[in-house]
């Protein structure tokens, strides 16, 4: 009996370390943990990090090199970074961007940042990507931006005289294949947190809100008033949006379908995933059309300018007059308050520049 | 190799039967609570938001597009006065049919039992921003410190037709009674327990439906007025008495029990 418990001890011994080898995919790199900032480990649950894309130095700088390298495009002009700006914590500030051929496209870039506390991973306005690795398939192969193929995005990069062997670092081999490289851009993304705005400091106690900011939190804590928190968090919630998805009262007739295009669900047209409140001095135009070119046309449209459809979000309140009708002192206090969550050190920080 | 694997089935089958021959008491188990729900009678499923097709007791036509509450304290007390209690919670979510299956984390011995949860937290567990996981879940099932903070105990939203026959929004936001126009803010716990009654734990597994009814929310005792009461009732102390009222008067029923010894 002893004899057999210890030969089955080391038979699971064994396929524990054959299991090992396996769930490492390969990988070679140095293994890296994200940072994850006081403010959202005290608040909120940890990042999502994909088993089979665990984060390592040489695929984040594999990653970063991608992500600012024309080569993904068609005809090697056009980055990720030209319509997700790092100045403008990676949107575009472009009302929409423009492809390789000068393609207009019909929704306004989305802002990057904190993308592994996106838990139900869906990713886009429209929520189609059911990953961040899946999400950056797309521009490489629309047809309105990088307009390439992967299989000649492959070539390229195989071609290249650098790029085999980051891959060899990365993912332990020099073939490479479209996986890889979506691996790679994912795992950049995921280290672009921002955690350091003035509203944050407030919350960890080392800096003060001016009464006018104060106010305008109040503002968006209270349900008779801009009922903000509903969809956009809250100070226990600092990422400050739901990422989920909602008809906001913006037209009376759809004709961007939003998560129901991709859905097929006529209860899901119009609904468009809610943006995150941080980094908005940086991240104008602003809703998924970029249709409000300042924050004071945002609250308006709060505050006068909603319009029933058939999906509108229950949550808007006061349809039929338009909204909340805030003051001119509340929608200037709530606008101090939304400007306290943008985070200088986001945009300037040097690891996220070419 | 071939041999390796039958020295350990074989261990295997020794130790399993050693397990079996022994005269202990049954394992103390888990039991799985099904949360469903229905409208007067008709069930309500993801097909089901949306669709203003619900008249309630005032007579207004409705449509529910959010559900989602959360439960806590499942506590099971035998005949002795023993209670058993995990002292978790679970957040339903019913259009992604999120949680509607929950196991609290406790084993208890097979047996007879009389069953309740509490709807909501209790004052007890309702301290704001503890709950990381309630933080992160639909941009934060916090209730504002303005009113009390804590977390809110359901998100009832959806479409009504008024009495101007227009269509229009209610959201019907179940948190602790809170005044906040006196100094301090009065607080009162609307949290409440449903008892679902005596229910045996069997030896190898048990499982309970616990039906809410979500017609009853606007019924009794309070005949509920949605062109009166549909919005910004989070910081209405009366809005919240009448849904504590009709909350705990027949929302909630057991359901099936499906017991296998």
């Amino acid at each position: 009996m002893r004899f057999g418990l210890l030969i089955g001890v080391l038979f699971f011994t064994m396929v524990s370390c054959f299991n090992d080898t396996d769930d490492n995919g390969g990988y070679t790199g140095t293994p890296v943990t994200l940072e994850v900032p006081q403010i959202f480990e005290q608040n909120i649950l940890p990042p999502v990090i994909p088993e089979d894309n665990p984060l390592t130095e040489e695929g984040i700088a594999l990653g970063k090199k991608l992500f600012f390298d024309p080569i993904l495009s068609a005809d090697n002009t056009q980055a990720c970074a030209d319509c997700h700006r790092p100045e403008n914590a990676f949107t575009d500030p472009r009302r929409f961007s423009f492809g390789i051929d000068g393609s207009i496209g019909t929704r306004n870039s989305m802002p990057l940042f904190n993308l592994a506390w996106n838990y139900n991973e869906r990713f886009f306005w429209d929520g189609r990507a059911l990953s961040l690795e899946e999400q950056i398939f797309d521009p490489v192969r629309n047809p309105i931006e990088m307009a390439n193929t992967w299989p000649n995005a492959e070539s390229s990069l195989q071609a290249n005289n650098e790029y085999p062997q980051l891959f060899e670092e990365a993912f332990g081999t020099s073939t490479i294949d479209s996986t890889m490289v979506t691996k790679a851009i994912a795992q950049f993304l995921r280290t672009l947190v921002s955690a350091n705005s003035k509203f944050d400091r407030y919350l960890l106690g080392q800096e003060e809100l001016t009464p006018s900011e104060l106010n305008g939190l109040d503002v968006f804590m209270d349900e008779a008033r801009g009922d903000c928190f509903h969809c956009h968090g809250n100070p226990n919630n600092p990422l400050w949006t739901d990422n989920i998805f909602h008809n906001n009262g913006m037209d009376e007739t759809i004709t961007d379908l939003g998560l129901g295009g991709f859905s097929g669900d006529p209860r899901e047209f119009g609904l468009f995933k809610s943006g995150s409140l941080r980094n908005l001095a940086y991240t104008a135009p602003y809703m998924h059309d970029g249709r409000f070119a300042t924050l004071d046309e945002v609250i308006d449209h709060y505050s006068e300018g909603l319009v029933f459809s058939e999906t509108i979000d229950p949550l808007m309140k006061n349809v039929a007059e338009g909204g909340a009708h805030l003051t001119e002192e509340d929608k200037a206090d709530l606008k101090a308050f939304l400007l306290s969550l943008s985070d200088p050190s986001f945009i300037n920080n040097p690891d996220f520049q070419e | 190799m071939k041999k390796i694997a039958l020295l350990l089935c074989l261990s295997i089958a020794f130790m399993s039967c050693e397990s079996d021959d022994d005269n202990n008491p049954p394992d103390n188990v888990s039991v799985e609570f099904t949360f469903t729900h229905n409208w007067d009678g008709d069930n309500i499923t993801n097909a089901d938001f949306d669709q203003i097709q619900y008249t309630n007791e005032n007579g207004e036509q409705q449509s529910i597009s959010k559900l989602v509450y959360l439960i806590s304290d499942i506590t099971f007390t035998d005949s002795d006065g023993n209670s058993f209690d995990a002292g978790d919670y679970n957040l339903v979510d019913v259009r992604s049919n999120s949680n509607l299956d929950f196991t609290p984390d406790i084993q208890i011995p097979p047996g007879d039992y009389t069953v309740s949860f509490t709807f909501g937290f209790d004052d007890e567990d309702n301290e704001s921003g503890i709950y990381l996981d309630l933080n992160s879940a639909d941009g934060g099932w916090n209730v504002p410190e303005g009113l009390g903070g804590g977390y809110h105990y359901m998100r009832l939203e959806g479409m009504f037709i008024d009495n101007t026959s227009a269509e229009v929004g209610y959201q019907y936001h179940v948190i602790r009674a809170n005044d906040n126009s006196t100094n301090p803010i009065t607080l009162q716990d609307t949290s409440f327990e449903v008892n679902l009654g005596t229910i045996s734990v069997g030896t190898t597994s048990t499982n309970v439906e616990v039906q809410m009814n979500v017609a009853e929310w606007f019924k009794n005792p309070n005949t509920w007025d949605l062109n009166v009461l549909n919005s910004v009732l989070m910081p209405n102390f009366a809005a919240q008495i009448l849904m504590f009222e009709n909350g705990s008067n027949g929302v909630f029923d057991l359901g099936v029990v499906t017991t296998v010894d």
